[in-house]
């Protein structure tokens, strides 16, 4: 067992490994050369006055940003003798279903190969590449090719753990909620530990900042402090301050300073790249993006305007190699594919897609939302990238992260069950199991359920803590709100009417009265 | 609803006009008051609904007498000289409203009121008057139009005629000989003479088109073009009374803004009546964002501040197109109308002004829309007040905050710290949060014979 110091170390040489030869290096290289010739720079300190310097011109603060993101998609420490499977995810019956469920995927999408005749990917013909690239700015006009639609809960629900004792047969605890496992997940007391920033007696947006609020009391000020973040570039602070909510005019750049996006050259570089790769060659999974897009974000009542830029994101995100870095950390891994006729010859395997991630339905709606915050399409690229690194993949694999969409799903139930037993009995008995109807909310963040503005200050609060549990508190949270009309359903059609239209509800008082005002 | 009440009201209506019970005696504080409107709607929509629904309102058959009359422009141009109406009637036009909403009128007097500006006030003043594109009335200012348009090659431009809606008769243009067979048409059948008579020259003139310098860099999002619909409700011109609905929407184009296509009418316009027939269109999107969603676009792109100051500009719009038609539009305490303006953004943020309809579409496309126009008639209907719950002094009714009486309105209550101060803010909250049923439930007294819910 490593002693904390040496892990330390070792996190620490993984962070400069990382960090060696990125663009920023070079600039820190290239600054700490430049400033040898400025007067304040003794020979005899020189250690101590380039570090003042560089600290006075801002590129600690920089340094410090980028280090701080390296800390956040950090794959897990484990035992140097551990194969990195092992690390991802420890439990090894979550590795058999996210294996089992990666091989499902694959033989649907082969399936979906043969039947339309298209291959995997294929060069585009040197016309098609000139009307794509004239093209760019407008492809939502053009008509979608096929569908596919994954029932990925259906694996959840049966998810085994073979250590669990069924001997005792079917009792009413085993068949109390869907999830069938355990995992540990917080409760009441536990979040309210967790989440001190929402409680009753501290002010944030999305409920201090109501019009009938004197903005003097709390939003003026806010504001006043988030400008001061945004000056002082410091992702950490700017990860705090979310906590209580960015306002509408400085979340676009707090959220690019928490997912340090700094628009550098080389991200400009490598946006154009994909673009030409998306020129060049088309995929079979581009038309699951198609379809995707088609059939979610077009036909919302406020995304369909982001159609085309959608389209940009998302056939871009399919080609960029360098997400492949993240399943480092993802107990998923990506999916492979043999050149014709090498099937199995480890030599001729390639990633396909080139990304690793085999988009599904309401994909697009993970991007919709950044729309209304990013113009520029590379620093829309850059931020959606970074967030689906750090949260959004944990939504669609099998793993025991706290994060994870299991963890999720067992936690609003267990919310449910604990604060809410009477009405949990009533779903389960009229067949409408909370799950069944909350699962399409919490797999997309609730996406396209809440009210934009209401979705940002959520999204607010998944940066500001670095998890996607409030995802699952919320969710719970309109389960209580409806509760008085969905005790007086009687099938699931019913209790679906009482909670098909979110877009009215207020995310923050929810969660606050959920988490602080109930009695527990 | 009690059905005792209805009967008794109707009972009551069916004599006529001189009962007991029908008028509500005035205090001190309110107008004189009616507990039963008898109306008239021309209209199939979502006014009958609203009035249908409100109570002690009843509908009348043609030739009934009437309170409250809904109306068309047709049934006013030829009825409203004919007609007497006693002090409590209200009518939902005012008499030659066409002065602010046919295009060649309306550009005719902004253009005076903007010399009388400049004459008056100078140049700095005149400026804020320039909220509408370069536009010249054909066949009177084709002349000018020609030199204008010699000067700046390679321009596009945009006719329209006078008196159409819904984007009907509209195209664009970048050479002269595109509108050369147009000329041969028009011009020669419009020559007016005056002899004629009133109708033949009301022909005469909805077949005249204006000329407008079309505004090539429209701001976009995400390559879409859009425009604004907003609500002003003018309840007197002399002195001017204005209100601004805080609801409104943006129209979207169903596809992509390009130069290239000027014979692509879908792109350009961006009235829904055109889109519907688009070919890519989709009834159920709509394609519409509330105002209160385009603000917050706008205000996470660009900050508070900027687009703080944008919607003080498309105030500005309202107040000065209102003022320019002050003395020419026939003043008559029986009128009030409902105007629907459409603003253009470029990609400046400079807001112009493109058209001002007195007859804004009411029908809804969808539920959303419906509850918007729902309460937009509503509240309009409460500031109308012919059920006489209202001091005169509100400042908001509903989803309307006043935005002009007399002089500007300001958020701030008068008072010797405010005397003097520049930081007043209008009273305006266009596309922000809209709880007019809270507001109303503070505001209004019960309907008269209701008892309080």
């Amino acid at each position: 067992m490593m002693n904390e110091g040496s892990e330390l170390s070792v996190t620490i040489a993984q962070i400069v490994q990382r960090l060696k030869g990125t663009h920023l290096h070079s600039q820190l290289e290239k600054q700490a050369k430049e400033c040898l010739h400025r007067p304040e720079i003794r020979l005899e300190s020189i250690k101590e006055d380039v570090r003042k310097f560089l600290r006075a011109t801002g590129w600690e603060r920089k340094l410090q940003n980028a280090v701080y993101r390296e800390l956040h998609i950090l794959p897990p420490s484990g035992h140097p003798e551990a194969p990195l499977e092992h690390t991802k995810e420890p439990l090894a019956y979550m590795r058999k279903a996210q294996a089992s469920w990666e091989k499902r995927i694959l033989k649907s999408l082969n399936s979906m190969c043969t039947e339309l005749g298209v291959p995997l990917a294929r060069k585009r013909p040197v016309l098609e590449q000139k009307e794509l690239t004239s093209k760019w700015n407008e492809m939502g006009a053009d008509e979608p090719a096929c569908v596919l639609f994954f029932i990925f809960w259906k694996v959840l629900i049966n998810l085994k753990n073979p250590n669990h004792d069924h001997s005792d047969g079917l009792t009413a605890r085993s068949h109390w909620g869907l999830i069938p496992i355990s995992l540990s997940v917080r409760d009441v007391p536990q979040l309210r530990e967790a989440y001190p920033e929402l409680s009753l007696s501290c002010s944030q947006l999305g409920i201090d900042d109501h019009a009938h609020v004197p903005p003097d009391l709390f939003e003026s000020e806010h504001i006043r402090i988030g400008k001061k973040v945004v000056d002082e570039q410091d992702s950490a602070a700017a990860q705090q301050y979310s906590r209580q909510g960015s306002p509408t005019g400085l979340r676009a750049q707090l959220w690019a300073l928490i997912l340090n996006i700094t628009n550098d050259p080389e991200d400009v570089a490598h946006y154009e790249q994909l673009k030409a790769a998306v020129i060049h060659h088309d995929l079979l999974v581009d038309n699951l993006i198609y379809k995707d897009v088609k059939l979610t974000a077009s036909n919302d009542d406020y995304y369909f305007v982001f159609e085309d830029v959608l389209y940009q994101v998302l056939l871009c995100f399919s080609r960029d190699t360098a997400v492949l870095e993240h399943f480092s950390y993802n107990s998923a891994t990506p999916p492979k594919s043999y050149i014709q006729g090498k099937t199995g010859e480890e030599e001729f395997a390639v990633v396909y897609p080139p990304n690793g991630v085999i988009p599904f339905h309401g994909f697009s709606m993970y991007v919709a939302p950044l729309c209304f915050l990013y113009n520029e399409p590379c620093k829309l690229y850059s931020v959606f990238r970074e967030m689906y690194v750090r949260y959004f993949f944990r939504l669609h694999s099998i793993s025991s992260s706290p994060s994870g969409i299991v963890s999720l799903c067992l936690q609003f139930e267990r919310l449910l069950q604990i604060h809410l037993p009477q009405l949990f009995f009533h779903l389960q008995e009229i067949m409408a199991q909370p799950l069944r109807i909350a699962f399409k909310w919490m797999v997309r963040a609730f996406s396209g359920y809440l009210s934009t503005d209401q979705l940002l200050l959520l999204w607010d609060r998944i940066l500001g803590y670095d998890s996607l549990e409030l995802v699952a508190v919320l969710a719970a949270a309109v389960f209580a709100f409806r509760a008085e009309n969905l005790m007086e359903v009687t099938s699931l059609a019913s209790a679906e009417a009482v909670l098909a239209d979110l877009s009215t509800l207020k995310v923050m008082p929810l969660l606050q009265i959920f988490l602080f005002a109930n009695v527990i | 609803m009690c059905t005792v009440r209805w009967q008794a009201c109707l009972c009551v209506c069916a004599y006529g006009q001189h009962l007991a019970g029908n008028h509500i005696k005035a205090d001190s504080n309110h107008r004189e008051g009616r507990s039963c409107v008898r109306y008239k709607c021309s209209l199939m929509n979502t006014v009958l609904d609203v009035l249908h629904q409100r109570p002690g309102w009843v509908e009348v058959k043609e030739d009934g007498e009437w309170d409250f009359n809904w109306c068309d422009v047709g049934w006013l141009r030829e009825n409203f000289d004919h007609s007497y109406m006693e002090e409590h009637v209200r009518i939902c036009h005012f008499r030659n409203h066409y002065e602010l909403t046919r295009k060649n009128l309306m550009v005719k007097n902004l253009k005076r009121y903007r010399k009388t500006v400049e004459r008056e006030a100078g140049r700095l003043e005149a400026v804020k008057c320039d909220f509408f594109p370069l536009t010249f009335v054909l066949p009177s200012e084709y002349h000018l139009f020609v030199e204008d348009f010699k000067r700046s090659p390679g321009s596009t431009w945009i006719m329209k005629p006078v008196a159409r809606s819904q984007g009907k008769g509209i195209f664009l243009f970048r050479k002269l000989k595109d509108i050369m067979e147009w000329k041969k048409v028009k011009i020669c059948s419009s020559n007016t003479d005056c002899t004629r008579s009133d109708e033949q020259r009301d022909e005469a003139q909805v077949e005249s088109y204006v000329v407008q310098s079309y505004i090539e860099n429209p701001y976009l999002i995400h390559g879409r073009k859009f425009d604004l619909r907003v609500y002003i409700l003018v309840t007197s011109y002399l002195p001017l009374k204005a209100w601004l609905y805080r609801d409104g929407f943006a129209r979207f184009s169903n596809t992509r803004f390009s130069l290239r296509t000027i014979d692509d009418q879908y792109v350009h316009l961006t009235n829904v009546a055109v889109q519907k027939t688009a070919p890519v269109y989709n009834p159920e999107k709509g394609c519409k964002w509330q105002m209160q969603q385009l603000r917050r676009y706008l205000t996470a792109k660009h900050g508070t501040y900027v687009v703080e100051e944008l919607f003080k500009d498309i105030d500005n719009i309202f107040i000065r197109s209102l003022q320019s038609v002050q003395k020419v539009i026939i003043n008559d305490k029986h009128c009030f109308e409902l105007y629907g303006y459409d603003i253009l953004l470029d990609q400046d943020l400079k807001p112009w002004l493109i058209e001002v309809n007195a007859s804004p579409s009411l029908t809804a496309s969808n539920q959303d829309d419906y509850e918007m126009k729902y309460s937009l008639i509503e509240d309009t209907l409460h500031i109308v007040d012919m059920e006489g719950r209202l001091t005169g002094k509100e400042k908001r009714v509903g989803g309307f905050d006043l935005m002009w009486n007399d002089g500007p309105v300001f958020r701030e209550n008068a008072g010797l710290e405010t005397l003097g101060s520049p930081f007043q803010t209008a009273n305006t909250h266009l596309g922000g949060v809209n709880d007019r049923k809270k507001q109303l439930r503070q505001l209004l007294k019960p309907f008269p014979g209701q008892k309080k819910v």
